[in-house]
């Protein structure tokens, strides 16, 4: 059996390796990494679809249709239906989380080919939790600031259901309290626990396709392995159809999620 | 019992909590699709809340995941 080290293609590689840059006496590697260039590589893109499609014509050319889909998808399937007429100054946020998470998950997986290729720097951003973690924590703060500026103290009534009968006020509130706290630990394990859990049972997969090859050379019996090694090179492509259904749906239910927290603020004591 | 052998065993057992996580998803796609059946026309504004709903409940299966992987890769 081969040496099977599933792991081994989330690790974090310098490609630039920079000196580190001390900063109040603290050492800061900024190293183009694999995991930076390929957050770059998002980030150009998006830019570079985005800038095309917003050319504003009334008859949308192909890229413009693109961009004004994915805006579709934001503006009309998520904001407006859950936050309401109040939610228009919060789509770009959500539009932004969404086109970065949906672009650097559907990189890790396209570009994942690139690895066969000899490039060293095809990685997928999202399968590290310092990354997912960042997003989480700055949709948690706009959440915070949203909240305290649009509400003032009231913001505390967040954790305190209306019509609660008032000995069951301070227990509410500590639960309350925990669920709010532990989203942006729900929020960024989610993205990262599919993305490697996905891209982990794929490379097992791969792994049984070489093992079982391995055996069917064999000859005699162990010819039988041949068939192994197809049905697992056929599941490796209905997997990977279904990884490019599960990149679009956790950007969404990212987006989604970051929504149905920010309409809690937004909304706060007139229930929409 | 060796160390190595139990660390495997344990990792095995915490995937069982995503056994929870697969009963949650069956639930909740096999009551949208019955509702939707019965009233089609308002499967389509709900569907929103489906896929909230799914993220909500894949939570906790992934969290199953992460404490496998941090059984099988620390200490």
């Amino acid at each position: 059996m081969a040496a099977i080290d599933p792991l081994h293609q989330f690790l974090v590689e310098k490609i630039v390796p920079l000196p580190p840059i001390q900063i109040g006496g603290f050492p800061l590697d900024l190293s183009i990494t694999n995991s930076v260039m390929m957050m770059l590589v998002a980030g150009v893109l998006v830019s570079l679809i985005l800038g095309l499609a917003s050319r504003g014509d009334l008859i949308p050319n192909r890229v413009q249709a693109i961009g004004e889909a994915f805006f579709g998808v934001v503006e009309t399937t998520l904001v407006t239906p859950i936050i309401g007429h109040n939610g228009k100054p919060y789509v770009p946020f959500v539009f932004t989380i969404f086109m970065m998470v949906f672009v650097m998950n559907l990189l890790g997986i396209v570009l994942s080919l690139g690895s066969l290729a000899g490039f060293e720097w095809t990685f997928t951003p999202t399968s590290q939790l310092a990354i997912t973690a960042t997003l989480a924590i700055l949709t948690f703060l706009t959440v915070l600031i949203v909240g305290f500026v649009r509400n003032g103290l009231g913001f505390f009534k967040l954790f305190v259901p209306a019509g609660l009968p008032w000995p069951m006020v301070p227990l509410m509130f500590v639960i309350e309290l925990i669920s709010f706290l532990v989203r942006p630990l729900t929020l960024s394990m989610r993205l990262f626990g599919n993305i490697v859990g996905g891209h982990v049972v794929m490379f097992i997969f791969a792994s049984f396709v070489i093992s079982l090859g391995i055996i069917g050379l064999g000859g005699g019996w162990g010819s039988l392995g041949f068939l192994g090694s197809a049905a697992s090179l056929t599941m490796i492509v209905l997997l990977t159809g279904l990884e490019l259904l599960v990149a679009f749906l956790q950007a969404f239910i990212f987006a989604a999620l970051a929504t149905v927290y920010l309409n809690e603020v937004v909304n706060l004591g007139h229930g929409h | 019992m060796e160390p190595a052998a139990a660390k495997l065993i344990g990792a095995g057992l915490a995937t069982l909590g995503m056994g929870g996580a697969g009963i949650g998803l069956g639930l909740l796609f096999g009551n949208y699709l019955q509702a939707s059946i019965r009233n089609p026309a308002a499967a389509g504004q709900e569907r929103l809340w489906l896929f909230v709903g799914l993220g909500l409940t894949e939570t906790m299966g992934i969290f199953a995941l992460v404490i496998a992987f941090m059984i099988l890769f620390t200490g």
